[in-house]
């Protein structure tokens, strides 16, 4: 690692502030930042630290409007009793995310903001169709993530929270790759008042993606059966040493059965 | 036995500082004025050094020096060596290229050092090291052994020419051929044995200490072998002179065999020491642990197999391309050779054996020993070739292997070993009502209404431990002997201290060792101490691997507990004036046997020392060294059954039972012995699921660098090991032991893969078996 300026911020404005100072970086739990410093990958100047901003953190669920602060970590969101009666998928997602060190650190906002294609939260968001919440705006999780730890997020603008409506049903399966556990394959299928959407993280070139053949099967019946036998495409798969695109196809249409099974548990 | 003596299962005695962070490493020593080092290394795998310019590194802020292999050459320090001399079938040595600690001109794999940087801290020197300006001239790059032999391949070395270090031959040809002529049936396979990183929990590192007033070095380093760190850094790389150099391995986080050898590191950071005036340390990061740590097996084995009509084995032919990196490694050239080749006899009657094996230079890191070394590739062959062969014959697989079993001992193979006990049948069975084995059909059917795939795979492995005699492994090319030596200290008041040239790094010695005094002396754990790794304070050694410290190690002790324990009873026969025929040591006193007439052993050590009243003529003192020299190897054995489910949809494999039945010889402490087995499974079952080092074949950048993509075995990875022993002494060692610390490594892979392909019907399966292999392989079977 360099050597590194260490800013805790007291607020959200304090946060934008200190974020103007060098080449300044938020840091949201660090899961990803950290080790990408510690083997000087990554070398900001300064670090920015919101987790520690209690407006940032907790979770409420009022009716069927589900609000997660920014720094809320992944266990807070694994074990909110609150939300696993709203949306027990978000829920068993979060608890499966790496390890309970991870758990305890990593944040919902750091991880959506950093967008990491085999990340879990991302393909949570664009299935609920969810709201980005920033210091400066609302932006809808489809135009959110736009490529691989690519989002529509602006210089100084900070995710504060995400919010959605809580699904009639909802499931998430993952198959995680051998050696990171990262989602290799990880697809959250939501069925709400608007239909049914299925998101997949880990497996797309792009990153987070909706696999609207899927869609246009459960549409029909939500049921593990409607996605017996769909061949999806290689095409735009991501491949590397643990996964080919094929297999990656392949992957997708198996989790994506798995987390209709769990929805419907 | 006793509550603590030989085959009770005493909890280790070092745990206690190991678990509450009171552990002692290279990294926690600490020097006045010791500095840091960083390595500038290549990043390329191929290429010529055109200049390297450390000015602005010099200038940077904490830098004290910045070092270059010139003036590394200039001070004649040495290139690395290969301590175990092969030679090939045409008679002549093997070819072996020049390794300087850092590259001089060119540098062959990605991590190759360079430059040494020394600052005030860690982090300047890194930042110095950023600083240190390299011009490289890319030469194309070979990373794979077979491509590497070919004619277009780019060439590594001027020594070795088409990167071949030695064709090497062992067993009968003649005899072999005659063999597959007259068989009945022939059984042919290509198999592959997969690049495994060690990844010891405690990177490697180096300190180095020059003092200038007494002209005498210190180095600190994470070592298995200390005492023959200091011998090839004083008689091969010119450091310093034996007197003047000491080496201490104090505890060391793991080892697996990638700690024996001598790396650049050690020596350089010595001579750094000395050329800057200032204590260096170097500790190694996780990305130069697998950069840099000697890699393990990566061979390319065809071979085949011939039976008689009654399926009994009439011969054996093996060819076994092995890639030996970029540079050789310290015994690097015996792993595939006499540790490998010898064992290709397996449990079996094999009238004739042919093996060749060709050593290969890859623009890869240098491949040594790694738990098992050679003998995990012998075992993989010839058990995925009586699984293979059981299958294409028809026949039950433990029915081939029993009708081929060697039954009658001692058993000389065609390939040098001559196998001194076991009984492999007796492993056979327990291993087999130990899984149940009768019932696996109703639990494949079970699992099949649930759609998955069960299978059930064995191994029978023979290994050779306890690498011996000095003149035997002389003959066949060492250049060190393989003896073991011991010191007796019994102090004034009783307490024991043993010095040992074996290292702990994660065996328990501390605890063993000190059973083995307890069932002699009947003195409580706590009363004995065991010494080791420092060569100022132990004689001489030959260190820790091949599991060798119990049937070396504690022979010698042995050998030096029996000097000790003649002359107690001479002492006690004197004060008691009885006769020293009549004197026997129990509870802790020396007794005139049958009589209440005794001496406490503190008062029998204390006369010792007193020398107030001793026999006449007898030196004062209770000390006494010994040295022991195997008359063979040992032969630890046994039977492995694993069985799996896999998940056709995914290809994820579930290893759902893991039966294990040893014969490890006389055993000191069970509980020790059942860790060194889960270990060594947990490793074996890291090969064949998990495991695999990547280099990219155009760039020859090392893809698995991290966790993140190399994959340890973790948990949830594995089922509860059942684990049990039927053993046979060893009668090559006073205590009948045969070791235990690589059995598991070496059974465990084809025993896994084995079962794998029963489950999946398709024997073409490649290791590591990752979802992705397992999951292509069923569609390659059910497209045929």
């Amino acid at each position: 690692m360099y050597s590194v300026n260490y800013h805790r911020a007291s607020s959200i404005a304090d946060a934008a502030k200190l974020l103007k100072t060098g080449d300044a970086k938020l840091l949201s739990g660090g899961m990803t930042l950290i080790p990408a410093m510690k083997t000087r990958l990554a070398a900001p100047s300064d670090l920015v630290d919101i987790s520690r901003i209690a407006a940032l953190a907790g979770i409420t669920v009022s009716g069927k409007t589900v609000t997660i602060g920014g720094a809320t970590t992944h266990h807070d969101v694994a074990t909110n009793a609150k939300l696993a009666k709203a949306c027990p998928a978000l829920t068993h997602l979060a608890g499966h995310i790496g390890d309970p060190h991870v758990r305890h650190k990593g944040t919902i906002g750091g991880s959506i903001a950093n967008n990491d294609p085999a990340a879990d939260y991302p393909a949570a968001m664009l299935a609920l169709d969810a709201t980005i919440i920033t210091n400066k705006r609302k932006v809808q999780a489809a135009k959110f993530f736009t490529g691989l730890f690519e989002t529509a997020l602006k210089d100084g603008e900070i995710v504060t929270g995400v919010s959605f409506t809580a699904p009639a049903k909802a499931g998430y399966a993952k198959f995680p790759n051998p050696a990171s556990r990262y989602a290799m394959t990880g697809v959250f299928v939501a069925k709400g008042k608007d239909g049914v959407r299925v998101a997949v993280t880990g497996a797309g070139e792009d990153g987070v993606f909706r696999s609207t053949e899927i869609e246009a099967a459960l549409a029909k019946k939500f049921e593990p059966a409607a996605v017996e036998g769909i061949k999806l495409s290689a095409g735009n798969m991501m491949g590397d040493l643990h996964a080919s695109p094929e297999y990656r196809a392949n992957l997708v249409v198996v989790m994506a059965k798995r987390a209709v099974t769990a929805a419907n548990a | 036995m006793g509550i603590e003596g030989i085959g009770a299962r005493v909890a280790r005695k070092e745990d206690k500082r190991f678990i509450t962070g009171g552990g002692r490493y290279v990294d926690d020593m600490v020097v006045p004025g010791m500095k840091h080092a960083a390595f500038v290394r290549s990043p390329h795998a191929h290429a010529d050094i055109k200049k390297i310019d450390v000015k602005k590194a010099e200038g940077m802020p904490g830098v004290i020096g910045v070092l270059t292999g010139k003036q590394l050459k200039a001070d004649g320090i040495g290139n690395l060596i290969c301590g175990w001399m092969i030679h090939s079938k045409d008679g002549t040595p093997m070819k072996m290229g020049a390794w300087s600690p850092l590259a001089v001109d060119r540098v062959r794999y990605v991590g190759d050092a360079v430059v040494i940087v020394v600052a005030d801290t860690k982090g300047e020197a890194r930042d110095a090291a950023e600083a240190v300006e390299i011009t490289y001239k890319e030469r194309k790059a070979v990373i794979d052994a077979v491509e590497a032999l070919k004619g277009s391949a780019p060439q590594l070395h001027p020594e070795a020419e088409g990167n071949l270090i030695f064709d090497w031959d062992i067993g009968n040809p003649p005899e072999t051929e005659a063999a597959f002529k007259a068989a009945a049936h022939v059984v042919k396979m290509d198999i592959v044995n997969n690049r495994l990183v060690p990844n010891a929990m405690e990177p490697r590192a180096a300190l180095g200490h020059y003092d200038k007033a007494e002209d005498h070095y210190t180095c600190w380093t994470t070592s298995q072998n200390p005492h023959v760190a200091r011998l090839v850094m004083s008689a091969f790389y010119n450091v310093a002179p034996e007197n003047k150099l000491r080496v201490i391995a104090p505890d060391v986080g793991g080892g697996f065999g990638s700690k024996i050898f001598i790396y650049p590191e050690e020596i350089i950071c010595l001579w750094a020491s000395k050329r800057t005036g200032v204590p260096v340390k170097w500790v190694g990061d996780r990305t130069e642990s697998f950069l840099t740590d000697a890699h393990g097996r990566d061979h390319h084995t065809h071979a085949e197999m011939a039976f008689d009509k009654d399926h009994r084995i009439l011969g054996l032919k093996v060819e076994t391309k092995a890639n030996l990196g970029a540079y050789m490694s310290l015994f690097s050239s015996s792993v595939p050779t006499y540790l490998y080749a010898t064992l290709l006899s397996g449990q079996y009657n094999i009238p004739a054996i042919h093996a060749n094996v060709k050593a290969i230079y890859t623009n890869t890191a240098p491949v040594d020993a790694y738990r098992g070394a050679g003998r995990p590739e012998a075992t993989f062959v010839m058990e995925r070739m009586m699984e293979t062969s059981a299958r294409q014959l028809g026949v039950s697989p433990a029915e081939l292997r029993r009708k081929n079993f060697v039954t009658q001992f001692p058993h000389q193979t065609p390939v040098i070993m001559c196998y001194d006990a076991g009984d492999y049948a007796a492993s056979l069975d327990a291993a087999m009502k130990e899984a149940d084995y009768a019932g696996f059909a109703k639990r494949k059917a079970a699992a099949a209404k649930k759609g998955l795939l069960r299978g059930i795979g064995m191994s029978c492995y023979i290994e050779a431990c306890g690498i011996a005699p000095s003149a035997a492994v002389g003959s066949l090319g060492a250049g060190v002997g393989l003896w073991e030596s011991a010191e007796v200290r019994v102090n004034a008041v009783g307490t024991v201290e043993v010095l040992t040239g074996s290292h702990s790094h994660g065996q328990g010695h501390e605890t063993t060792f000190a059973q083995l005094v307890n069932e002699r002396f009947g003195l409580p754990l706590d009363q004995i101490s065991i010494v080791h790794g420092d060569t100022d304070k132990v004689q001489m050694g030959m260190g820790t691997y091949g599991s060798r410290s119990g049937a070396v190690g504690m022979s010698a002790i042995v050998k030096a507990l029996d000097k000790v324990e003649a002359k107690a009873k001479k002492i006690a026969a004197h004060l008691l004036e009885a006769d020293e025929g009549d004197i026997v040591i129990e509870n802790g006193a020396l007794k005139v046997a049958g009589t209440d007439k005794n001496v406490p052993w503190f008062q029998m050590a204390l006369a010792s020392y007193t020398a107030h009243n001793l026999p006449a003529g007898m030196e004062p003192g209770l000390k006494e060294t010994a040295f022991y020299d195997p008359t063979n190897f040992t032969f630890p054995a046994g039977c492995y059954i694993c069985e799996v489910e896999i998940d056709p949809d995914t290809g994820k494999t579930e290893i759902v039972q893991f039966v294990a039945a040893d014969d490890f010889g006389n055993i000191i402490n069970p509980m020790i012995v059942e860790g060194q087995v889960h270990g060594g499974i947990a490793q074996g079952v890291g090969q064949a699921l998990l495991e695999g080092a990547h280099y990219d074949a155009e760039s020859g950048q090392l893809l698995t660098a991290s966790f993140m993509d190399y994959t340890m075995p973790r948990a949830d990875d594995l089922p509860s090991f059942q684990v049990s022993t039927s053993n046979t002494p060893c009668p090559g060692n006073p205590l009948g032991m045969k070791g235990c610390g690589e059995a598991g490594a070496i059974g465990s892979p084809p025993a896994v893969i084995n079962a794998i392909t029963d489950a999946i019907g398709n024997n073409d399966l490649a290791m590591p078996a990752t979802p992705q292999t397992v999951w292509a392989a069923i569609r390659a079977a059910t497209k045929h």
